[in-house]
């Protein structure tokens, strides 16, 4: 499912251009605005959509399995730290709402500060364990989390 | 020099009537040009398809009134302060450029029509108007040209490079300098007011070939996009969801359940740092 660009909402600020992992949003050099140079190559990753400050772009469906008349939209709100998506199916009367968080606490407040972090002893180097290890895995809090010792199993088949 | 009025001094040489002529004449390209424009893009015709589409899947009607308050805040935000530019310096060059258009083509048409001769005299605001639009315009054309637009900013191609696209840039920069120019040298019938005149006729003669058609489908989809928000049909896009909204959490529980009830504001993110890498 390639991308596309609606020309009259993009407005060639080249977010899309800076974000996509495959390199294949370009700036036309006579419209100035965005345009996907090599659809075959796009992986339908979704990150120029969600980067777009303006909405300009869409995700066309494979004509087999998402014919004309269903839309599959999304709004990436970095500052409410959500994701929303709204999914149109094309009989027209499903209209599908999603509101999930993508992160919990201020962007870049979790990242671990290792300027300030006092030097490892040669113990530590000579060590197995990473960084910040075992804490970061808590196995000081009595091994390994697993499914089991949460009182958790895997559910088999597609789950609703 | 920032104080007379260069059209009536020049009325001895080349009359009045001719100057009025020539104003009429660029107003009638524009819009000749712009109807032009419309029919060749056909952006009228997608713009009336778009909006009956958007109609279908709208989830209420919007009456007069907030039709008429929507319409006051495009005025407000998109045309008079260009509020649909992400990028600040950019909407400043934008803001620069129109105003310093306006002001300078307003000025000059006030000038022409309403004091064509020294026998009126005109008063000083209206000249130190104009030079001071025409200042505008040079300034945040010159700003746009050299270092913000895309080519130069972001592809890394040199500023000398133009497209036929460039032509209204181009042509906006060349009557804004050569009327300048034309001040600083006294003014009269010389060789700067015959490019003053060349640049000018190519900026309103080449409205279908430029993109200068943008001031008149711009505001027309900036409305239609907000009455797309009013009527719920948000071009398909999701709502604008308040997290604090107890519907909203009832509806999607895993927000207050990883968020809490009260979220606080997350941050730019990526919108920290403009696109800068391509």
């Amino acid at each position: 499912m390639p991308t596309f660009v609606y020309m009259t909402r993009c407005d060639g600020c080249g977010e899309c251009v800076d974000i996509c992992p495959s390199d294949i949003m370009h700036i036309d050099k006579t419209l100035r605005r965005a345009y996907n140079i090599e659809p075959n190559m796009c992986w339908e990753c979704y990150s120029c959509v969600k980067a777009c400050p303006h909405h300009a772009i869409d995700v066309r469906g494979y004509a087999d399995f998402a014919p004309l008349g269903h839309s599959v939209r999304v709004i990436r709100d970095e500052d409410k730290g959500t994701i929303a998506w709204r999914i149109k199916f094309r009989n027209g009367k499903k209209d599908m709402e999603l509101l999930a968080p993508i992160t919990t606490k201020p962007w870049g407040s979790g990242t671990p500060k290792l300027a300030d972090e006092p030097v490892p002893s040669q113990e530590m180097r000579d060590s197995q364990l990473l960084f910040n290890e075992p804490k970061y895995i808590r196995m000081d809090e009595g091994g390994l989390h697993t499914l089991e010792s949460n009182g958790l199993e895997i559910k088999r088949g597609v789950q609703y | 020099m920032f104080t007379s009025n260069l059209f009536a001094e020049l009325s001895e040489v080349i009359s009045p009537a001719m100057m009025q002529g020539y104003i009429v004449l660029m107003v009638l390209l524009v819009m000749g040009g712009t109807i032009l424009d419309m029919m060749h893009k056909k952006s009228a015709q997608y713009f009336f398809e778009n909006a009956k589409k958007a109609q279908k899947s709208a989830k209420r009607s919007v009456g007069g009134g907030e039709k008429a308050s929507i319409a006051a805040s495009v005025l407000v935000n998109e045309v008079l302060t260009s509020g649909e530019f992400s990028n600040p310096k950019r909407r400043l060059s934008h803001l620069l450029t129109m105003w310093g258009t306006i002001i300078f083509i307003v000025t000059t048409a006030i000038m022409i029509f309403g004091y064509p001769t020294p026998a009126t005299p005109t008063p000083t605001l209206l000249p130190q108007l104009w030079h001071t639009g025409a200042l505008m315009l040079a300034v945040g054309g010159y700003w746009f040209w050299f270092a913000i637009r895309v080519d130069v900013a972001a592809e890394g191609l040199p500023w000398f490079r133009f497209e036929r696209a460039d032509l209204f840039i181009l042509s906006l920069l060349a009557t804004s300098t050569f009327a300048l120019i034309w001040s600083f040298t006294g003014g009269g019938l010389t060789v700067f007011f015959a490019l003053f005149i060349l640049s000018s006729t190519v900026l309103f003669g080449g409205v279908y070939f430029s993109k200068f058609a943008h001031m008149f489908f711009k505001p027309a989809a900036a409305y239609q996009k907000k009455i797309t928000r009013a009527d719920g049909s948000r071009e398909n896009l999701p709502p604008d969801y308040d997290l604090t909204d107890p519907e909203v959490q009832k509806k999607f529980p895993d927000v207050p359940m990883y968020m809490g009830k009260n979220p606080p504001k997350m941050g730019l993110c990526i919108k920290a740092e403009s696109a800068k890498h391509y």
